[in-house]
């Protein structure tokens, strides 16, 4: 208990079907435990259908769990809705659709994210204000973002808009930020880069992170702390110098194993 | 001249509608068939109030509140219920009709020799359809005043973000559902309180006036897009506006053309489509290029 209550989040036999009460009912998660400390970076492997996302998603609330309890800093979370959960929870997904609105500029949409989790009220929302702060903390992504303060999301690169999910996920201190494969859509320059800015602003502000991939190489690159998801349960977790230590070719055997 | 001032009146007072619409059609992105249910029911509530002698501002409130509760259960069929939307407006929709018998008693009400809103002194004293001009204009603009407020609030934004990205929203800690439920009362409220002011205008309640009113209020969308093109969020509900006027012009062309009004919801269907066509229709007959050529600054 003692540990738990300390700790970011706490899965405890976490349980989910798919296809709930019908003949194809199939178990996602078999009984999955994890408890994630403060300041753990750490890199989500596994393969399509292993339930990474699912994972996510049962942290994000957006899907209900089967079984088990899920804890934030010792609190049982069954009853606190997904946009309860953004109070401490910050997402990035992997579609660049999905984490700005398109319609809305890119300042807008920083506005909007530095509010998440607070309570929103009839009380103008200052935009002006913000500017100049905004294009400072775009101007760190390097991409050119700082100039399109007024642009609508749906005109910038799939790049720019991961790289403004990301700020948006991270302006605001989240106690936990989950990334889904948020470099997956992107071509191999723009994803290094905005896997750099992305390890670069981890580590440096000591965020607690949960980054699924499928890159072997930046599992390994990155992080403090290295998961492997086989059909839901968890079949490999190393951290610090046992994680240091494992090379591409041991993971490949591991997964071979696997297989 | 006279039909031109009326026309504008007009268009003011059904430019409620179309803003009311812009709402739920254009910033929650989904057409919302309650429309047809509130607007006649509106006018009942306005109607009835006025007959029993309450004030023509006591019968707009209540218009607006019926409209609003009518909006509410749309909003949780759909978010609650799972109804997909355009069923849980139809629904609604139909619904209204029996409340409105029930609340008319009859299938039409005449305000004929009752005290209204126009039947305000210095209204009284204006020439003839200036005064429907002067209401028109007043509500529209407050309406629009209000909005244009609201959605540059904390809550406004959110509000414009479930529509444009429920995920993001939600992942930002938005209550979809919720402003789901608020946009389709505000907005409904607002078609409740435009029908309690046409049929004040008119003179009378008619059961069947809903029948094709979300045309008209499509109409005044589209065609202020089409029309005045590319603009912010608040310039595009003032559009909305003038695209309400548009269409009366549109309207009274066409009447004086040798139509009658038994042809006008054919005639709307056919502007609605035409003006819903132009965009694919210019772009496969090269007409933007056209356009731009004769518009375009010489650089």
């Amino acid at each position: 208990m003692t540990e738990s209550a300390t700790a970011i989040l706490t899965l405890e036999n976490i349980v989910t079907y798919a296809n709930r009460h019908t003949p194809n009912q199939t178990t996602i998660l078999k009984n999955l435990n994890l408890t994630i400390e403060a300041g753990e970076f750490v890199t989500v492997l596994g393969t399509n259908g292993a339930g990474k996302s699912t994972l996510f998603n049962v942290i994000a609330g957006t899907i209900p769990i089967d079984g088990g309890r899920v804890l934030h800093l010792g609190h049982d979370l069954a009853k606190v809705s997904p946009e309860k959960r953004a109070q401490f929870l910050a997402r990035v997904f992997q579609d660049p659709k999905l984490g700005t609105a398109p319609r809305m500029t890119v300042s807008e949409n920083l506005l909007l994210a530095l509010k998440r989790g607070q309570r929103r009220s009839f009380s103008p929302r200052r935009l002006k204000q913000h500017q100049a702060g905004f294009k400072t903390l775009l101007a760190t992504m390097g991409n050119g973002l700082e100039e399109h303060l007024d642009t609508a999301t749906e005109d910038l690169s799939g790049g720019q808009r991961q790289a403004l999910s990301f700020l948006m996920a991270t302006q605001q201190r989240p106690d936990l930020l989950l990334l889904d494969e948020h470099t997956a859509a992107l071509d191999p320059k723009t994803s290094d880069q905005l896997m750099t800015q992305t390890n670069q602003t981890i580590t440096s502000q000591h965020l607690t992170c949960l980054m699924i991939t499928h890159h072997l190489d930046d599992a390994l690159k990155y992080g403090n702390r290295l998961i492997v998801l086989n059909a839901g349960e968890i079949t490999l977790d190393v951290r610090g110098e046992e994680k240091s230590a494992l090379t591409k070719t041991k993971l490949l055997e591991f997964f071979g194993r696997i297989e | 001249m006279s039909m031109i001032v009326s026309s504008i009146g007009q268009g003011l007072l059904w430019a409620i509608l179309g803003v009311a619409l812009f709402l739920t059609f254009r910033i929650l992105d989904f057409p919302d068939m309650t429309v047809e249910g509130t607007f006649p029911l509106g006018a009942a509530v306005a109607v009835v109030s006025l007959t029993h002698h309450l004030s023509p501002s006591v019968s707009i409130t209540l218009a607006f509140l019926a409209g609003a509760t009518a909006g509410l259960i749309t909003g949780l069929l759909y978010t609650k219920g799972k109804i997909p939307i355009l069923l849980a407006g139809i629904l609604v929709m139909t619904a209204c009709l029996s409340i409105n018998l029930r609340i008319m008693g009859s299938s039409t009400i005449s305000l004929m020799g009752e005290r209204t809103i126009f039947s305000h002194a210095f209204l009284a004293h204006l020439p003839r359809y200036f005064d429907s001009v002067v209401v028109g204009l007043i509500t529209i603009s407050i309406i629009t005043g209000l909005l244009i407020y609201f959605l540059q609030t904390d809550l406004g934004q959110a509000f414009i973000v479930t529509g444009d990205n429920p995920t993001m929203a939600q992942s930002i800690g938005i209550n979809t559902d919720r402003m789901t439920i608020v946009g389709l009362m505000i907005s409904n409220g607002l078609i409740g309180l435009s029908g309690a002011l046409i049929a004040q205008s008119n003179g009378y309640a008619d059961i069947n006036m809903g029948i094709g009113i979300i045309v008209i209020a499509l109409a005044s969308i589209i065609i202020g897009e089409v029309v005045f093109g590319e603009l912010t969020l608040n310039q595009r509900l003032i559009a909305v506006a003038l695209g309400s006027i548009i269409y009366r012009f549109v309207i009274l062309i066409v009447l004086q053309l040798g139509f009658s009004t038994n042809d006008l919801n054919l005639i709307s269907a056919i502007i609605l489509a035409l003006c819903l066509m132009l965009p694919n229709l210019s772009k496969s007959l090269k007409l933007d290029h056209v356009i731009q050529k004769g518009v375009a600054k010489h650089d």
